[in-house]
């Protein structure tokens, strides 16, 4: 989506104006079969009602929507009151991913805005070496980082060995874990839209503010950022995405404790739970969750572009 | 279809691919994680000219729910445990074998023979029978181990260190030894006790892993586990200094079987990797890896000293009764669906 | 005022955040291949320097899955990376070259639609999808939902190139004579190839990459390389493991290398604003 507020933008010819439907077909074929529709079965399955162990009856039923909602106690005959369970599930996956990138933002803008300040032929070097990690496969990065974590792990050795501390920190199967993780996977998201528009950042703004005897932080408050907002709203939605479904972190440095959303509809579907309608619904919460922040950020964005 | 799915692999990716000409026959097999060696797989293929491909799963729970989103008439066989078996079989999933098709049927233990969850072995043979319950790393902890509460009320040496299954058939199973009421209750007093239980226990637990039940021994992530016994067993023969328990409660027994698919691609592959398996020396070469126990006559003669010597495998006479895992109803089992998802929300 | 103006741009801290962020990015990788050359089966313990991992790559007992495993993994790539891209390259031309239309908004929107859905709920989707329709699971139902979800990453460079050339080429070509297809061929696909390139590698990745929704619309017995190493990760991570991820990490710095230098001679034409 980074490149999707650029590449978003107007037609800028009508050069291939009558070829224009065979030239989207393919796309809206593909993308629509097996993208579009399954969501919208998805849609419809959260409606349905659940077969016991997997599957679904063709029956109309809210049941899915109320499980997550309303609390009927554990034999599901009291009176209903509000269900915390699935919202504090929400709640935490928001948190986690939240912080995770928080913790990308505070480490991402620095690098971003150190490698767009660099001589032009050696930025492409930096964004080289930041990117290169995120080629490993993710499952493999997220092992490793188990690996280096563990309480007789790497880091403790070396935290112990240069006398930081006396024993071993434990961070694995934390809260912590899991957003360190998460951060780890998804960092070079927010670097990269935030260096594309500080490289694009007329530095001859900072320079004004400057001669207004604007200190440097107040230049980099009030100028700079405003001006790059566009980018780091990309850098955060690309890190807070994908963080919010994620199940490889949460199972792999969490200790799978605690579901976040990614496990919770795993679950449904290849776990214990086999209620489908369920899986479906939560699906469809957490997606309009994603297309709110999606449009509260568009409406940012476009704030933004106004300054 | 999967001829034409691999012709198409080829076709598309000519540079790629080396076509599989060889393959006299295949089989599909859909397996839990690390319970049949490869080099027994090679063999069976170097015998029968039959190509094996496994898929693995780490829960009962879980191979179920791939086959019913769409995986039934892909796989040959699966193996699961008795409850699974009885599941399976009442939502339709298993393929009948009739009388004569297994030729070495006659093996099978008779104790094995007649199970409640499949009278007469209609479906499935027995593969590998053992106990599940945790093991404790002896360094840590050098107590006494003989009851559960060593994972539903640990002492301070091991609370926060301890690795569950994550599997709610077992580890429901397991709590409701602990408190004494029987599996899939009815009685509202005793499940709320369930449960109640189980909030109080996570807070000395440090993950739900199955998968990882004995790396997290033998790496010391863990200082006590919910494990199974033969794999207790090979996490001791890797190095880590951890006993397995036989508590006063009693341990959870299951039987894991292979079961023939209903509408499995390569029926007759099925039957003869199902006679292979049935064959003494074979499952006494798997037990041997494996570390648990066979259902099959005759086996136990090529089974290793060691492997009759193991404590894991000797339960205590004095010991708790172990007992298999029930099939809950539906009522019970939403509740019981509720009380996981408590347990992990 | 240049030194005042290179003084402006200097923050201190940021360079050493950004070492910091780099020696985040690094350590683990670095831990994989340090220990993809130990002799030691342990993780834990080093037993010094060997090859032997790489050799039990090729021809251990689990040779024969991870092969299986590769050669499934990099088919796939290359044909979803090659079909998304055309589709890419098509529906961009479309989008940029093709005026204003009605629809054009959820046109980008389907397009993208890959990215703004979770991946969790686009693989169940997927998987309700293919049973539903009754697909069977396998070498097909991975490739297809590989196809369909690399489209936003292949037109995302693809068509920031392509905002970046200025419809000026066709028009000149067009006005020495050349019909449409020729103004496309000879002129704007060869501009935009830097972008083709860049989508096509991005997609490749991405899908050689992909985990979650490959495990969920994968066959009986079909692996591909993530899948498979995740079967063996889950039991604790085993050298041979390490060296695998040490080879894939090769492999994909080659491809990123390739990318950059062809980015680079691309530049020589005309830099559009934002592209890497």
């Amino acid at each position: 989506m980074a490149g999707g507020a650029a590449s978003g933008g107007k037609a800028q010819t009508d050069t291939y104006k009558e070829a224009r439907t065979l030239l989207l077909l393919p796309s809206w074929l593909v993308l629509g079969f097996f993208v579009l529709i399954p969501v919208f079965m998805m849609l419809i399955y959260s409606f349905l009602t659940k077969e016991f162990r997997g599957g679904v009856i063709w029956e109309f039923s809210l049941a899915a929507y109320d499980q997550f909602f309303f609390d009927r106690g554990l034999f599901g005959d009291d009176a209903p009151s509000i269900e915390w369970t699935y919202i504090n599930i929400f709640w935490r996956s928001i948190w986690q991913a939240g912080a995770a990138t928080i913790f990308a933002l505070l480490i991402g803008f620095p690098t971003a805005y150190f490698i767009a300040t660099r001589p032009p032929n050696s930025r492409q070097m930096w964004v080289f070496l930041v990117t290169i990690p995120y080629w490993v496969n993710l499952l493999i990065r997220t092992v490793s980082m188990k690996f280096l974590l563990r309480d007789q792990g790497p880091l403790n050795d070396f935290l112990m060995g240069i006398g930081i501390v006396d024993s071993p920190i434990h961070i694995i199967n934390t809260d912590f874990a899991v957003q360190l993780g998460l951060f780890y996977s998804y960092l070079p998201f927010m670097v990269l839209p935030i260096y594309a528009a500080v490289e694009r950042y007329n530095f001859s703004l900072s320079e004004a503010a400057a001669d207004l005897y604007a200190s440097k932080w107040q230049t980099l408050r009030r100028v700079l950022l405003p001006a790059v907002k566009p980018g780091v709203i990309a850098g955060c939605i690309l890190v807070f995405v994908p963080s919010l479904g994620s199940f490889l972190a949460p199972d792999l440095l969490g200790g799978a404790k605690n579901f976040m959303i990614g496990s919770l509809i795993e679950e449904q579907f290849k776990g214990n739970a086999g209620n489908w309608p369920f899986g479906a619904a939560a699906s469809m919460i957490l997606l309009s969750l994603v297309l709110i922040v999606l449009m509260l950020s568009a409406r940012q964005q476009n704030k933004g572009e106004g300054v | 279809m999967k001829a034409i799915h691999n012709a198409s692999a080829v076709a598309l990716t000519i540079a790629l691919l080396a076509p599989n000409a060889s393959a006299e026959g295949k089989l599909s097999l859909f397996h839990w994680f690390e319970y049949i060696p490869q080099e027994m797989l090679d063999r069976f293929t170097a015998e029968s000219g039959i190509e094996v491909t496994m898929d693995t799963y780490d829960s009962n729970e879980a191979m179920l729910a791939t086959l019913k989103a769409g995986s039934m008439g892909t796989y040959d066989l699966s193996f699961p445990g008795d409850y699974m078996v009885q599941i399976m079989s009442d939502e339709g999933m298993l393929d009948t074998i009739a009388d004569g098709e297994l030729k070495n049927k006659a093996n099978i233990m008779p104790e094995w023979l007649e199970v409640p969850y499949d009278m007469g072995r209609k479906s499935s043979i027995p593969y590998q029978w053992g106990t599940t319950s945790f093991s404790v790393n002896r360094d840590v902890y050098t107590g006494d181990i003989s009851s559960t509460d060593i994972l539903f009320d640990p002492p301070a040496e091991l609370a926060g260190k301890i690795n569950m299954l994550d599997s709610q058939g077992e580890v429901l199973a397991l709590a409701a030894m602990h408190l004494g009421i029987p599996q899939c209750t009815t009685d509202r007093d005793q499940l709320k006790a369930l449960d109640a239980q189980l909030q109080t226990s996570k807070q000395h637990w440090a993950s739900f892993n199955s998968d990882t039940a004995k790396e997290v021994l033998v790496s010391g992530d863990a200082a006590a586990g919910m494990i199974y016994n033969g794999f207790s067993a090979k996490g001791r023969l890797e190095g880590a200094n951890i006993e397995y328990a036989y508590p006063d409660q009693g341990v959870i027994a299951w039987m894991d079987n292979a079961v023939l698919l209903k509408d499995a691609p390569n029926r007759e592959s099925a039957l003869k990797f199902m006679d292979f398996l049935l064959e003494p020396k074979n499952i006494a070469e798997l037990t041997n890896w494996a570390q648990y126990s066979a259902g099959v006559i005759g086996a136990d003669e090529f089974l290793t000293a060691e492997l009759r010597a193991t404590p894991e495998n000797n339960k205590p006479a004095d010991s708790g009764p172990a007992v298999f895992v029930e099939a809950c109803s539906q009522e019970v089992q939403a509740v019981y669906d509720k009380i996981w998802t408590n347990l992990k929300k | 005022m240049a030194q005042a103006g290179e003084d402006i741009k200097n923050y201190p801290g940021f360079m050493p955040i950004t070492l910091f962020c780099l020696v985040v990015l690094y350590a683990p990788l670095l831990v994989v291949m340090i220990y993809s050359f130990n002799e030691s089966k342990s993780i834990t313990v080093w037993q010094g320097l060997s090859f032997k991992w790489y050799v039990d790559v090729f021809v251990g007992p689990e040779s024969a899955k991870f092969k299986e495993a590769a050669i499934n993994s990099f088919s796939i790539a290359i044909v979803a990376a090659l079909a998304a891209t055309a589709i890419a390259t098509s529906a961009a031309t479309g989008m940029l070259r093709g005026g204003s239309f009605r629809g054009r908004g959820f046109s980008f929107g389907l397009i993208n639609l890959p990215l703004i859905v979770p991946e969790i709920v686009t693989a169940v989707a997927t998987l309700i999808f293919f049973s539903a329709i009754d697909f069977e699971r396998g070498y097909l139902t991975i490739l297809v939902a590989h196809i369909a979800f690399c489209i936003p990453f292949a037109y995302m460079p693809i068509a920031a190139r392509m905002q970046g050339i200025e419809d000026t080429y066709e028009q000149a070509a067009m006005d020495l004579y050349a019909n449409k297809t020729q103004a496309f061929r000879l002129v704007l696909f060869p501009l935009m190839l830097p972008g083709i390139v860049s989508g096509f590698i991005l997609a490749f990745i991405i899908s050689l990459d992909d985990f979650i929704i490959t495990n969920f619309v994968k066959g009986a017995g079909i692996e591909t390389l993530p899948t498979a190493i995740f079967g063996a990760v889950k039991q604790g991570i085993k050298p041979n493991i390490m060296a695998i991820s040490t080879m894939l990490l090769a492999v994909s710095i080659v491809m990123v290398t390739i990318s950059y230098f062809v980015g680079k001679s691309g530049d020589k034409l005309k830099q559009p604003p934002g592209e890497k």
